[in-house]
């Protein structure tokens, strides 16, 4: 309804339901969103993606951290049932406390996943007493003790639903919070209560795992998450005071280092560290992890949703150069993800082939106009006929079944390049300095980059290959024969019969060895004679040219004649197979590629934002007047960025009366007052308080300090000018 | 002095169990209970007893109270986060849970005066209580008037009470500079090597021969007692290495009396046991599994042989510029990162009192500023000053691989210093194929 601002005056408008209602995912995801209309579906078909790729890094984390979780729970069940026996030794050196040093990588944040199903698994199958703690909440002895004691006995409340245990543990801890303090002797009482009531108890109640029965004094375990972060003094007199219940209380610690063992040397003297008995376990590296994150993300053709070169290079290089965070480098897919699909509408093309085909008979006039105006489509058309060009660009059912069978084809290359890729990276990362890379995604950012038999390097790589020796070259082709096997698609069905087929030739060619090694053998020691004779130096040097050119012409043997024919082969694989995503048409459909977008948003400029604000207001601002051509400040630009232009044009040292005076002039002539007027340029009391105020933002933000060099100035901090 | 079998007042019996319980320490013993006197009467207010670790301080004090049956409170100061604690063991020790619930939230010395001598006229003491503080020497870092006051508790509580206080450091790091009651002091002097021989001997193995234990530990003793004389890290050693000890015997290549072919066999086995696990490079269980393994398959690397640290790119030279900028002087940068330095020798930026080696010296704090421009001229390629170049700093000081000198509050031009060794660094730039040693100061030609 309509009223007029008079009206809204008189009557009260309650403001309409509809605002009030929190805005889910899907809403934020349509707002501002482009080619609103089938958002619903991308929208869907993202989080089907996402989801996806969670649950399969989950999987795949889980797989990796599983041979060290396991050594880990053995060394628990080991300790633990260790304590329990009693010959003479073990008597003996029962007071030292096990202690598992966990190595993880200088990758802090992704140690949390790790530690979390460390932690279930623990209570699962060893203990139901474990306690994790990080640095930052224990600054002090004193919140270590509350910290590992609250967690300890706070835990058995949630888990334990026997009434008797819960008012006991409830008193405990309220025991705990009504005392100034908490000391471990409050932790052995409960142990042992908690302990003599589970070996009385009726075994029939418990819902707990078996392990937990035949164990009668399950171990305590304490998780240092962060060690390296821990106060070492607070660290030192936890443990001695742990030393000293040692015998009362079977604990057991687990420290997660960051950087190397010798850390625990550092941080602990002697007298502390040989209460503890500590063994190493050293966890996968994090390139490995990234390695089989992108094996398994990023080179398969299940996930339709993939990143172009560039995008992918800034990952890459956040994680090489800056994190080494898996978890970053996965948040990183996502953000793309997401981007893509908000902001590609033809994106609802970008699912698994039997959708998309659907998807492609839906697509509006709206959407089809969209695919006319893609580059590679413009590119597709321009190879057609002058009619059936026509035909495309007006008949939407036509275009529609050619869009089917583009879609099916680009499909298609997926099945193909991946496998392809792998056999030309098993074949070339043998190679000496590793003329196509050392790691697959090396070799698959170049593959993306550009058609990849046009680099030096793959050239370079194809030389070297074809120096290989026999037994080498086939132990590779077998290899790339178990990767094409269990390829279904067509093409790839008929490379493993074309390579088996080689593969008998060259075994073959053992028995046909010796017939040929003979005639060899004679066309190389022809020339030889002819050289006894001559003693003159041009004849020697003539001579030596047309042994090498008869060697080059020489009869090749039969081997050569097969490895060349096999690395022809391999060489027209990857011109079929490998060639840059950009030249497929419909690419756009599935590939992202806003670098900028990506890098802007994982990896900030603080400085740059600031300095693009002073410079241009403009940008963020978004006030017409403020809008200039050449780069240059408006005289009606904020105090702050006038000052700070004008700051550009100085020195080291910044005269701040000269910089007021340059300052009232420019904002004078803002005010419109001509250079003519009276008061043109002259400081009243307002500009003067406006100035200093822009000073000292400027002060603020780090452009400028105060300096004792000279009176009435200000010292720069920043090089460069205008 | 009087022997520690005839003390008045005592149970003859219990004298001579304490007597066995505690070699070596008869002397000691007997000076304690000489001045502790018979159990109802009056003992010297305070004692402090000091002796190196493992030297028998607590053992003494826990068998003549436990064998003597003395009202007593044992108090470990380590554990005492905060003197509430401390107070609140003492009267629960003494006088059961409700008088230790009595004491307020955070309760000053003279609460605790209070509630103690309020308990104390309920049920007054009829043998001398003894407080046993041990590890007192962190009593030093507690509230000033703590010291004092538990010196002359006696007179504050007007009850038989006696404080004893057990340290590793002498009395004269003690006394504090306004003065105080001076305790009665103790000394426990380290156990000579036949001491220890007789200690070690006493916890043998139950199957074999006294005589053969003690022929072991005195091979043991021949090996380590010139590195370690710690009761406790002997006592561990030998329960470690016995197995090894008796393996002949088991194979049955010779006999228990036979200790030349045994010493042969457990010396060399021994000294390794002195390089690892005594440093504790190899834990106590590994160790154990590579004596059962028979062969050495491959030795197992100790804590300290794991020094690689993978690191992202910029992080590596992040540490390289604070390296340099920890240990090179300041006004050397010009030198080293300036394109068009000149030839500048050494001679010419060395000031007279600048001698001693850079690294001799240590790490110098330097400023953020400093370590960014040494990063942007050491780093090959252009790299945008992102948010993330700066958490990578503050992630190397959780690492501990740099320290932040300057207060954590202070946000403006935070100042840091480099923690990592020279052979650390060497490694590092080597991985990003950065020569340091041209850039650092001391070893320039």
């Amino acid at each position: 309804m309509a009223t007029s601002s008079v009206s809204k005056g008189c009557f009260v408008f309650k403001p309409s339901a509809k605002k009030k209602k929190t805005l889910s995912l899907e809403d934020y995801f349509s707002d501002g969103c482009e080619g609103a209309e089938n958002s619903e579906v991308r929208f869907k078909l993202c989080q089907d993606l996402w989801d996806k790729i969670k649950t399969e890094t989950e999987i795949l984390q889980d797989e990796l951290n599983r041979n060290i979780l396991d050594s880990l729970l053995d060394f628990t069940k080991k300790c633990s049932s260790a304590r329990q026996h009693s010959d003479w030794a073990s008597q003996m050196r029962a007071s030292e406390i096990p202690t598992a040093a966990l190595v993880l990588g200088v990758n802090v944040p992704d140690h949390d996943m790790t530690f979390q199903s460390l932690f279930e698994l623990l209570q699962q199958s060893v203990t139901p007493h474990v306690a994790s703690v990080q640095a930052k909440e224990c600054g002090a002895l004193k919140h270590l003790m509350k910290r590992v004691l609250e967690r300890l006995m706070g835990a058995v409340v949630s888990v334990d639903d026997e009434e008797q245990a819960e008012e006991t543990a409830e008193q405990t801890i309220a025991q705990l919070h009504k005392s100034a303090h908490c000391s471990l002797s409050t932790l052995c009482d409960w142990y042992s209560t908690r302990t003599r009531k589970s070996s009385t108890g009726t075994p029939g109640k418990k819902r707990s795992s078996p392990a937990k029965d035949d164990q009668q004094e399950p171990p305590i375990v304490v998780i240092f998450k962060d060690f390296e972060a821990f106060n070492a003094s607070v660290l030192q007199d936890f443990i001695l005071i742990c030393s000293r219940y040692v015998d009362r209380l079977p604990l057991l610690f687990i420290f997660g280092i960051a950087t190397s063992p010798s850390t625990i040397q550092h941080m602990l003297p002697h007298s502390v560290s040989s209460l503890l008995c500590i063994e190493l376990f050293q966890s996968l590296s994090c390139t490995q992890h990234l390695a089989t994150v992108i094996d398994k993300l990023i080179l398969t053709p299940w996930l339709p949703f993939k990143l172009n070169s560039k995008v992918m290079l800034v990952l890459l290089s956040i994680f090489l150069y800056h994190d080494f965070s898996v978890r970053n480098f996965i948040k990183g897919v996502q953000l793309a993800l997401i981007e893509h699909f908000h902001t590609q509408p033809l994106s609802v093309l970008c699912c698994n082939k039997e959708e998309s085909l659907l998807n492609v008979m839906q697509l509006n006039h709206h959407n089809l106009e969209r695919i006319r105006q893609l580059a590679s489509f413009k590119g597709y058309l321009e190879k057609q006929e002058p009619k059936e060009q026509a035909k495309l660009l007006q008949d939407n059912t036509h275009l529609k079944d050619v869009c089917q069978r583009l879609i099916k084809d680009l499909h298609k290359y997926h099945k193909n390049y991946y496998p392809i890729l792998r056999c030309l990276h098993t074949l070339t990362s043998a190679l000496p300095r590793y003329p196509l890379g050392k790691q697959i995604r090396e070799l698959h950012l170049i593959c993306l980059e550009k058609d990849v038999w046009e680099n030096e390097d793959y050239q370079s790589a194809m030389k070297l290959l074809k120096m290989l020796a026999k037994d080498e070259l086939v132990t590779l082709l077998q290899r790339c024969a178990d990767i094409l096997q269990p390829i279904k698609s067509k093409k790839m069905k008929k490379a493993h019969v074309q390579l088996e087929e080689l593969l008998t030739k060259f075994k073959q060619l053992d028995t046909a060895a010796g017939e040929t090694a003979q005639s060899e053998g004679e066309s190389i020691i022809s020339p030889v004679k002819t050289l006894q004779k001559k003693t003159d130096l041009f004849q020697l040097q003539k001579t030596l040219l047309e042994m090498n050119e008869s060697r080059r012409a020489k009869k090749l043997s039969p081997f050569e004649v097969l490895r060349n024919e096999t690395l022809e082969w391999i060489d027209s694989l990857v011109r079929n197979h490998l060639s840059p995503p950009e030249s497929q048409t419909l690419n756009e459909v599935c590939y992202y590629s806003s670098s900028a977008t990506v890098r802007r948003h994982l990896n900030a400029t603080p400085r740059m934002s600031i300095q693009a604000a002073l410079s241009s207001p403009y940008y963020y601002l978004q006030n017409e007047n403020l809008k200039t051509e050449d780069g240059s400040v408006s005289n009606a630009a904020p105090d702050i960025c006038i000052a700070y232009k004008l700051h550009l044009e100085c020195g080291r040292l910044i005269n701040l009366f000269d910089w007021l005076e340059a300052y009232a002039t420019v904002v004078s002539a803002a005010e419109g007052n001509g250079p003519e007027s009276e008061n043109f340029g002259k400081v009243d009391e307002v500009k003067h308080a406006r100035f200093i105020q822009a000073v000292s933002e400027l002060e603020f933000l780090g452009f400028i300090k105060s300096t004792k060099q000279k009176t009435d100035h200000v010292a720069r901090l920043t090089w460069g000018g205008c | 002095m009087a022997a520690l079998s005839q003390q008045p007042g005592y149970e003859e019996e219990k004298l001579r169990k304490v007597t066995e319980l505690l070699p070596c320490r008869e002397l000691q013993a007997g000076f304690l209970l000489s001045v502790m006197g018979q159990p109802q009467q009056y003992s010297y207010p305070s004692i402090f007893i000091y002796g190196h670790r493992a030297s028998g301080k607590s053992h003494v004090m826990q068998v003549l109270f436990k064998e003597l049956e003395l009202p007593h409170a044992t108090v470990s100061c380590v554990e005492c986060v905060s003197v509430a604690s401390l107070f609140e063991h003492v009267l629960l020790s003494f006088f059961g849970y409700e008088a230790a619930s009595l004491l307020p939230r955070s309760p000053s010395l003279s609460d605790f005066v209070r509630i103690y001598r309020q308990q104390c006229s309920r049920s007054p003491a009829k043998q001398t209580r003894y407080i046993v503080m041990e590890k007192s020497e962190l009593l030093r870092d507690a509230d000033a008037n703590l010291l004092p006051a538990l010196l002359r508790l006696q007179e504050l509580v007007e009850d038989n009470i006696t404080v004893i206080l057990l340290s590793e450091i002498s009395w004269d790091k003690f006394r504090p500079n306004t003065g105080c009651f001076e305790p009665l002091l103790l000394h426990f002097p380290d156990y000579s090597k036949v001491e220890l021989q007789q200690i070690l001997s006493l916890d043998r193995n139950p199957s074999y021969s006294a005589e053969f234990y003690s022929s072991y530990i005195n091979i043991l003793l021949g090996v380590f007692y010139s590195v370690c004389r710690d009761l406790r890290e002997l006592r561990h050693l030998a329960a470690l290495n016995f197995s090894k000890f008796c393996e002949p015997l088991a194979e049955g290549k010779v006999k228990e009396t036979d200790t030349h072919k045994l010493w042969r066999n457990i010396e060399p086995h021994l000294k390794k046991a002195m390089q690892t696990v005594y440093l504790r490079e190899v834990s106590s269980h590994q160790w154990e599994q590579m004596q059962q393994m028979e062969k050495e398959a491959e030795p197992l690397r100790g804590l300290s042989a794991h020094t690689h640290v993978e690191l992202p790119y910029y992080s590596k030279f992040l540490l390289i510029a604070a390296y340099l900028a920890s240990y090179n002087p300041a006004r050397t940068d010009k030198r080293f990162f300036l394109k068009h330095h000149g030839k500048i020798r050494k001679t010419h930026f060395q000031k007279k009192n600048e001698k001693a080696s850079n690294h001799l010296l240590g790490p110098k704090p330097f400023p953020l500023d400093r370590l960014l421009a040494i990063f942007y001229s050491v780093v090959d390629s252009r790299v945008a000053p992102t948010a993330s170049i700066f958490s990578q700093i503050s992630s190397l000081v959780t690492l501990q691989l740099l320290t932040q000198v300057s207060h954590d509050d202070q946000l403006d031009a935070p100042k840091y210093k480099c923690a990592v060794p020279l052979d650390f660094i060497c490694a590092i730039s080597r991985t990003v194929n950065f020569d340091i040693v041209k850039y650092l100061y001391d070893f320039l030609q």
